[in-house]
This record gives C-alpha cells, structure tokens and sequence, in this order.
C-alpha cells in the first residue's frame, strides 16, 4: 500500500458534493448511521417518557410540564401524548432506526468494500435513496411538533383509528404525515434495495464468487430482497389508507357509529388491512435481524480467530428464513378472529423458523468454541447478540403457538419477547457494526475500548434488567399499551417491578450517551489504528487506504482468491489469511470451500 | 462521479468473467423494480377478491360495460374495453420492434416504433378518461354505485327507498386500481417521450447502446400484463 496517495485525489470534490449530496457509499453510510443516532436518541428519550409514566403513574414530575407544555399537565404525562410517543418510539425505532440506520450504514459501507467495487451500481440512486430518507425524517419529525400531536394509534396503524381522522388527536394531521413520511420512506428503501441486490450480484470483483462473499454481504443481500418484496404491500395498503382517510372509500371501514351517527362507510375489512400490514410487518423484522446477523457472524469469526462454523449452512439458514418470513405474517392476527385452522397453519409455519435459527445460534456458538477469542467491543456486543437472540427467540415458540396466545397476546409478554430478539439483539448487531468498523468508517481512528466496555455491560445489564421482569408480568396477564394500571387493584403487586423495569430503562438510555460520546469524541481524537487492518480481517475492506476517496482502491480492484474465514488456519505463517492471498499447492489438492 | 466514469478511469470494473444471468445492472434493476411493483399491483387485486368476495352481490360487468362512446345505445358489451386492451396490446408489438431495431443499431426504425408506442398508450389513456367520464356521468363514484341487482338506479330512488343501489366497493376498487394503472401508463408514457426524444437526439447513437429502449420496454410490458390481470378481474368475471 505504498502508492496509496498515487491515484487517489482525482479531483477535488466542493463541500457540498462532497459532504451533503455525495453519491460516495462510504459517506451515505456515515450520513445513515449519523442520522439514525439522532433518531435512536429521540425515540428511546419517548421511552424514558413513557417509561416514568408507567413506573410512577401517581407521582407528577414538574420538569415535564416545562418541557412538555400541555402535554404534561401538572407534571404527569397526558394520555393522549402517552400513546403518541408509544406509536412514534416504535415507528422511529423500527422504521428510522434499525431498517434505514442498521441497513443503511452498513449495506452502504460494506457492499462496495467487501465484494471489491469501486461504489454501488449506481451512484445517483444511492444518494436519492439517503434524501428521500432524510426527507422522511423532517417530516416525521415536523409531525412531533403539531398541535394535536403525533400519529398516536400505534405503530402498527390499525384502521380505524388511522382511517377516521376524527377518531383521536393523532388520527389527524400527525397520521396524514405519518402516512407521507413512510409513503417517502418506502420509495428510498427501495431505491437502496434494488441497488443492494443488483450490485452484489453484478459488481463483484475477480474471484469474489457468491459462496466466497463474508456473510454480511449474503444477510444484506437477502435483508435487500425482503425489502423488495414485502414494502409494496404496505405501500398499496397505505394508498388505499390515505383514499379511506381523505376520499371517503370504505376499504378498512364497516359499521362506525361514532356519538350514535353510523358512519356511511360499510362493507370494509379493518382485518384486511391488519393483513396487509403484517405481510410487510412480520418480514420488517428480518429486514431488522439479518443486517446485524451477518454483522455478528463476522464479528465473532475474526475476533474468535476461526472460520465462521457451517458458512453454507448460515445462508441456506438465511435463505430458509428469507422464504419463511413472507408465509407466518398471521401469527400477529391469532386474536383478530382468524379462523382456527388457518391459524394452526400459521402456527406451524412460524415454529418452523426456529430451526434456521437454530442453526445459526449453534454454528455462532461453534464457532467461537475454543477459538483464540479477543473481547473487543464489538466481541461483546456480538456475542450479547447471541445471548438476546436466544432469549427472545425461545419465547417466540410460546407466542407461536396460537392457543397459548389467547393468554399471552397483547400482554408485556410479547412486548419483552419482541424487544430482546428483534430491538435488543439488532441494536447489538449494529453497536457490534460500529466498534468494528469504525476504524473503516472514520480513516483508521478506533474507539476507546473501556468506554465501549462500561457502555457493553451497563446496556446488558439494564436491558435485561428492563425485559426480563416483563415476561413475568406479561405472564399473569398485565396488557401493552395502557396508560395506568390504578383501576386494576389484581396489578398494584406489579408496582414495584414497573418501577425497576423503569429504572433501568432511564439507566440504559443514560448509558448510551457513554456511547454516543465515544463516537463523536474519537472521530477527532481516537486512537489511530497503526494498521490499516487493526484487527487482521481477512475481508478486502482492510486492504483499502484509511483516506476516503471515491474509488476506493488507488490501484487496481483486488483479486480475491479464497473465502473470507481463512483464520487459524493450521500451517500458515499468520493467523489470517486475506482474501486476497492466493491459495498454496496444498490447498488447492483441498477439497475444501475455495 | 458516476460509477461508469469511474471504470473508465481505473479499467474494467468487473473483471470477474461472465456477469450474472448476462446482463448490465439497469436491466437487473429494471426487473428487481418490476418484481417489487408487481408486488404492489397483486396487493391491491388481493384487496378486490377479499372485498368482492365478501359483498352480498356483484354487478355482472356485461351490464356495466356496455356502451360505446359516441354510439347510441347500451347493446354493445365489452365491445369499448375489447379495443382498448387491443390498442395497449399492438403499443406492445410496436415496442418489441423498437427494441429489435435497437439491437441492430437502426435509429430510424426505433423512432418510428417508440412514436406508434407511444401513440398507442396516448390512445389507450384517451379511452380510459372516456370510459371514466361515461362511468361517472351514469353515476358511478366512490360513494354511489348505480348498477344495483334490478338494474341502473340513480341516487335519488336509492334515498327514496324505491330501488337498491350496488356494492359501492365496486366503483371504489374500478376507479383505485384501473388509476393506479393508469398512472403507471402515464408514466410510462412520459418515460418514453423522454427515451424518444434521446433517441432523436442521438443519444444512444452516440454510444452504440441502445439498451435504454429495452429497459423501458421491459416497463411498458410489464405495464400491459398488469393490465391483462385487471381486464380480467374488472372485466371478464
């Protein structure tokens, strides 16, 4: 790497093309993952807010009210803005956070790097991709701001509290703009979806085969085709949404008397629309969970020094749960008067995924089994990962069976379970993604690793702290989303538990500005990496030049000869062996994966 | 800096052999996109089985599309609709002849053929506002649907309580999804007025790819398969 300033500097870029409309994935990666934390912050601030309501439902909190205005009369939080920040905490994080935050740094940042191209297919779209976000963003968060408040009817939209905008406050003007901000959310997510799958398939560099790709780029890969397939249904439902809202149809509305005057709407199907949102729904939360599986994989491998355990078998496990995740959406409908025995289809279809998930956590396990392992940060966000994956998934067979639903659905059940395998474990995924490759991300600075220590455990620690005890009062029947539970004398005994689940809520999100702050301080003052592969990857990120330029590599594109875990590998000189190294003459009498 | 410019400056970008299943990445992102707006459109005739299946009664299309813009009398069903789906269905033909001259380069005969394609989507959307304007004018619209089980109804008998008005689903779901089409046809007419307009102005000559004309021809049929589904569905049963 010697001639790394040779051909770098083409030309000098302005700042504007350079810094706001670049079309250079490794700064739309940092543009997604810079503006996903703001909104990570914003949406787990709502569930502080949220958090101290239900915590301390009688206690008044006078700061809320400066802060707040009249949405905390009196220093308690209304219940009109209670369930607006409850809808937009799961929008923000779900949508804004862990699809455009998690996919958008990382497929952005490691597409191009690791199958060894010079930027995406194309370029162009890839910036639309991140404005349209952006745009997005603005509005969602302008929405925050409106006299009624925000969409308040759960982020799930259920008609007809989104249909009827006289319905509630939120169903009002904060719907209407929920509905154009996801309307402009799903055109960039395809935009980057389609660019995703059609520059890992065609842009590849010489020897780059696709069973020779590191697994992120096959959970991107299948993260990319979700998204293809499964936003267009939430896109025609939406449409159809805005026509019920705003044109009078009755697609989602039957039989609405609202103050005893039947609406003139019949002859809809509010069920129908709860089917067409989980056809999107249910796949969003492998657009969610395979980014920061890949992510995982890699993490644990290279820091484990040994090759990733059943790499065929971690994609055909992708594949499998690429396909599953479209056909189990009615398990989110076992109470919505579903048919018994469509339900018991459903139920066999989504206890089915725990067998390509399974595969997984056992190869993540064998695959750190004995290895040499390093805990960075990363190591131990990764490995948290496995540990919240398991947690949360095991409870997914109890709520995939649709009789023990009737008793567990719509409870603190399914909200603890949810979390910990979905929202815990791709925030680790992606906390894993930025200890990792932030030396990637901002030329050869690392973060600190004691702060990322202190922030690993306190995050564990709380985060557990806060979903752990709701299976217990989620099992004796204590439902989601309500305001106060002072009207029900049989939960007073949970009272104590709802405040240490706060608590630690408050202290988990206090912990992430450990994070935050090691993030923003260590892009001026890290230490630099005196490598450019500070951990020994063997991934052709870590062949390029800590200085960004668009192109990537100075010289020629890399050859790649051999698959990304050669780690350990008995007889060689080191304990890695890049991907770029050709393969010896006894490896090529192998009949190994090469 | 696009991609492309970037290869030309640094040498093949692939060099890796054969591409994937042989083609550039626009066309791959052609058909992703078609894939993912084909998801869209079978959402939507997803939505009218579940609705049409759930509404007591169904007007039979024979007695709603009957008539023919400026031919007096309602004895000619689906007669109107038959030639529209033709018009949308020869713009087909003329595109896949755009698309062959293209390959060998003749931009005469691209320019000729996008002009007949285009001309025919024109023609196929001027049919769809007449049939609209017909459909309205008779009373349909997404509050009110006059073809009732004992024939046209207007809104007045229906509130008198002397006659019974139809599903409203069906004007609901007729004008949402032959719209949501038809826009699909606009654009895909606008789309080609642009490629026309390169073409004319030797773009793709220039370069000696034509394969711009095959990316939106690939839309423009996909556009015209939707519309066989939705002739299908309106229409047919």
């Amino acid at each position: 790497m010697a001639d790394t300033h040779a051909h770098g500097h083409h030309h000098e870029e302005s700042f504007i093309s350079k810094y706001i409309f670049s079309q250079d994935h490794k700064m739309i990666a940092k543009q997604f993952l810079i503006t996903g934390i703001i909104w990570g912050v914003i949406g787990g601030l709502m569930s502080v807010l949220f958090r101290l309501q239900l915590g301390w439902p009688l206690e008044k909190f006078p700061i809320l009210e400066t802060l707040l205005g009249h949405w905390a009369e009196g220093g308690q939080i209304v219940p009109e803005f209670y369930y607006a920040l409850v809808t937009m905490h799961g929008t923000i994080l779900v949508f804004f956070v862990l699809t455009a935050g998690l996919s958008g740094t990382f497929a952005n940042l490691l597409i191009p790097y690791q199958i060894g191209a010079r930027d995406m297919a194309s370029p162009l779209l890839n910036m639309l991709s991140f404005w349209f976000f952006f745009l997005a963003s603005a509005i969602m968060f302008y929405s925050l701001f409106l006299p009624h408040g925000p969409a308040a009817g759960g982020w799930t939209i259920y008609p007809p509290l989104s249909a009827l905008p006289q319905a509630i406050p939120g169903s009002g003007d904060g719907m209407t703009f929920w509905l154009i901000a996801m309307a402009l959310f799903i055109v960039s997510s395809l935009m980057g979806g389609l660019n995703y799958v059609v520059t890992i398939l065609n842009m590849r560099t010489k020897g780059m085969s696709m069973t020779r790709m590191p697994l992120t780029i096959w959970a991107i890969f299948f993260t990319a085709i979700i998204g293809v397939l499964s936003f267009p249904a939430l896109l025609a439902a939406a449409l159809l949404l805005i026509f019920d809202r705003s044109f009078g149809t009755s697609f989602y509305l039957a039989d609405i008397f609202i103050g005893g005057e039947a609406l003139p709407q019949v002859g809809g199907s509010p069920i129908l629309f709860q089917h067409l949102f989980w056809f999107l729904g249910h796949p969003e939360v492998y657009i969610v969970i395979l980014p920061a599986m890949g992510i995982v994989s890699e993490v644990l491998s290279t820091n484990a020094r040994k090759p990733i355990f059943g790499y065929m078998a971690m994609i055909y496990s992708i594949l499998g749960i690429t396909f599953l995740s479209f056909i189990v959406w009615a398990h989110h409908m076992f109470m919505s008067g579903l048919n018994p025995f469509i339900g018991s289809i459903f139920m066999v279809l989504t206890i089915i995924i725990a067998v390509p998930s399974a595969v997984k956590v056992f190869n993540w396990i064998a695959t750190i089994w004995k290895g040499n392992i390093r805990f960075t940060p990363a190591m131990l966000f990764a490995i948290g990962f496995v540990s919240t994956f398991i947690a949360g998934g095991v409870t997914g067979i109890f709520l995939g069976n649709s009789t023990i639903d009737i008793q567990l659905h719509d409870t603190y059940f399914v909200v603890a379970h949810f979390h910990i395998v979905m929202a815990l474990s791709a925030i680790f995924g992606m906390f894993a993604g930025v200890y990792h490759w932030y030396p990637k991300l901002f030329h050869g600075r690392m973060m600190n690793s004691h702060m990322g220590y202190l922030h690993f455990f306190a995050t564990l620690l709380t985060a557990y702290g806060v979903f752990w005890p709701m299976h217990y009062i989620g099992m004796a029947g204590v439902p989601r989303r309500y305001y106060s539970f002072e009207n029900f004398t049989t939960f007073n005994q949970f009272d104590g538990l709802n405040a240490f689940i706060s608590a630690c809520a408050i202290i988990g999100f206090a912990a992430q500005f450990i994070f935050i702050a090691n993030f923003f301080l260590s892009i001026f003052w890290g230490r630099k990496s005196k490598t450019l592969n500070p951990w020994n990857s063997n991934t052709l990120e870590w062949t390029t030049p800590l200085e960004h330029f668009h192109g990537n590599w100075p010289g020629e594109i890399p050859e790649v000869h051999r698959w990304a875990y050669d780690y350990s590998k008995p007889g060689a000189e080191n304990d890695y062996i890049p991907q770029t190294t050709p393969l010896t003459e006894e490896e090529l009498k192998e009949p190994a994966h090469h | 800096m696009s991609a492309e410019a970037i290869t030309q400056k640094v040498g093949n970008i692939w060099g890796g052999g054969t591409r994937p299943f042989n083609v550039r990445y626009g066309k791959m992102m052609m058909w992703f996109f078609l894939i993912s707006d084909a998801f869209t459109f079978a959402t939507l005739l997803i939505v009218y089985g579940t609705l049409r299946f759930s509404a007591d009664w169904w007007p039979e299309p024979l007695n709603v599309f009957n008539t023919i813009p400026g031919v007096h009398g309602n004895s000619y069903p689906l007669v109107f609709v038959t030639i529209m789906t033709f018009i949308l269905i020869v713009s087909s033909v003329t595109m896949v002849l755009a698309v062959y001259d293209g390959h060998h380069g003749n931009k005469k005969g691209v320019i000729k053929w996008m002009v007949y394609t285009i001309i025919g989507g024109a023609a196929f959307l001027g049919c769809q506002a007449l049939e609209w304007t017909h459909l309205i004018h008779e009373g349909l619209s997404l509050y009110f649907n006059p073809f009732g089980p004992d024939g046209l109804v207007t809104k007045e008998a229906v509130m008198a309580g002397t006659a019974v008005a139809g599903p409203t689903h069906f004007g609901q779901l007729f004008f949402f999804i032959t719209g949501f089409h038809g826009t699909h046809v606009l654009s895909g007419v606008v789309i080609n007025i642009i490629i026309l307009v390169n073409t004319v102005n030797g773009v793709y000559e220039k370069s000696g790819d034509y394969e711009m004309i095959e990316k939106v021809g690939l839309y423009w049929h996909f556009v015209d398969l939707v519309w066989v589904f939705v002739f299908l569905l309106f229409y047919l049963i």
